[in-house]
């Protein structure tokens, strides 16, 4: 049976981990390859590696580490931040990576999805989404990392985006990212139930329980988390006895 | 001990080298028949879709050159799919080592989510290339098509439907999933093909 994913996020900047709270207040939280191998030996699924200073300058520095990843890890890994065409795309799978994810630059130039799909294949194209819920019960897409508010719903970008060719959207909802106070289950199972391609949910994972509620009751595929990881107050084989203890089908 | 991997048009050929290198083995990455002819072991790896691959490969004469192999060959995913002799994948006739069918997953399957994306398990092993792996071990599999049980199959998993994770036919063998993404599993899967 396949089973849900755990997957541990790290946000790189500069060759480091760090973890954003609501999106500011950086900490560093160590080395990337060090980070990432103890993370696949304790049976994480996947990893995600975000660098969250992409610009030009820096994608030399992102691609050599995603060289280095690649050579070190022995399970699959996703690249993202900053990711504009399929000249990005195709140096970062060249170096190793297995999928990539895009964000703001597809958003502004939706057809960037349909050129990846074509060039590289749906199952390396993960879309990812930061939404919040605003006062009127909405959920809207951000841009650059959460600062910038577009009219647009986020199902209806997510809908245009499996429509256009991606593989999988990791959805990230702003008003639980950093809070500890559990996964946005209504807006994770309003795309969970009604697309047809793997939604990773992530932002506001506090505890193992926010887990199983995220995979039992908004039916996620797969979980991101990262702080909680990070500063070890949750280790992945922990969490994973647990959902299986609570049935759910998980890789031990 | 000679290596090699087939270079094409597709993807994840990098991860299966470092995989190879992770358990200690090198190898060279090669489109050239003649070093794909005198190597020990011919890995066929692949991401990508099946009538670009198919062209790629004919254009080039390595479809003659793959079938004609007597060292043994691993397919992986894509090209595990490519030794079969048909895809549904845009219609497209392979090269025909497996009678598998290449079949797409379909809602009427039960699956609501294409492509399988994540930890499946292999049942029913029965083969040298499982020595020392446990039954309903997980590997990483990611794909919308699948090839159907057959005789060659070598180990079976379910999406929806039960299916071939991996074939087997003289020296030919192929495995859905991905070993070099999957953990200690795929390493000892890939040491043993290494060891044939």
């Amino acid at each position: 049976m396949l089973t849900k994913r755990i997957i541990p996020c790290l946000d790189i900047k500069d060759g480091r981990t760090v973890k954003g709270i609501n999106f500011e207040q950086i900490r560093d939280a160590g080395d990337p390859v060090e980070l990432a191998s103890i993370y696949a030996k304790e049976g994480a699924d996947e990893l995600v590696f975000l660098d969250i200073t992409a610009t030009n300058e820096k994608r030399k520095t992102l691609s050599n580490l995603v060289n280095k990843i690649a050579h070190h890890i022995n399970i699959p890994f996703t690249v993202g931040g900053g990711i504009n065409s399929v000249e990005d795309v195709q140096v970062l799978l060249k170096n190793g990576a297995d999928k990539i994810s895009v964000n703001t630059a597809a958003f502004k130039k939706p057809d960037l999805i349909n050129e990846l799909a074509l060039a590289f294949g749906s199952q390396c194209v993960v879309l990812a989404i930061d939404t919040k819920q605003e006062e009127d019960g909405n959920w809207y897409v951000y841009l650059n990392g959460g600062k910038v508010k577009t009219n647009t719903l986020c199902f209806d970008w997510a809908r245009e985006a499996v429509d256009r060719g991606a593989g999988e959207i990791l959805l990230t909802s702003m008003n639980n990212d950093g809070t500890k106070k559990g996964f946005a289950l209504d807006i994770t199972k309003q795309l969970s139930v009604s697309l047809p391609v793997p939604i990773i949910a992530s932002g506001g994972a506090g505890n193992k329980e926010d887990f199983a509620a995220v995979f039992q009751e908004a039916h996620a595929d797969a979980a991101l988390a990262a702080s909680i990881f990070h500063f070890k107050e949750l280790t992945v084989p922990e969490l994973k006895e647990y959902l299986s203890e609570q049935q759910i089908p998980v890789r031990l | 001990m000679k290596t090699v991997i087939i270079q094409y048009n597709a993807g994840n050929i990098q991860s299966v080298l470092y995989a190879l290198e992770r358990i200690g083995c090198s190898a060279d990455v090669t489109d050239d028949p003649e070093q794909i002819i005198q190597a020990d072991k011919v890995i066929f790896p692949g991401v990508g879709e099946a009538s670009t691959a198919m062209n790629y490969l004919k254009q080039r004469s390595l479809d003659r050159v793959i079938i004609n192999l007597k060292q043994p060959v691993l397919g992986i995913c894509l090209g595990m799919q490519l030794m079969c002799k048909h895809s549904e994948e845009n219609n497209t006739d392979c090269l025909g080592i497996f009678d598998e069918k290449i079949s797409r997953f379909t809602p009427v399957n039960g699956v609501n989510k294409i492509p399988q994306i994540g930890w499946n398990t292999i049942e029913h092993l029965k083969s040298p290339l499982f020595i020392g792996i446990k039954e309903s071990s997980y590997c990483y599999y990611v794909h919308s098509f699948y090839a159907s049980l057959g005789e060659h199959t070598i180990a079976t998993t379910h999406y929806g439907i039960g299916y071939s994770a991996a074939l087997h036919r003289n020296n030919f063998f192929g495995v859905q999933f991905h070993p070099e993404k999957s953990a200690e599993a795929g390493e000892q899967i890939l040491k043993n093909f290494i060891a044939l």
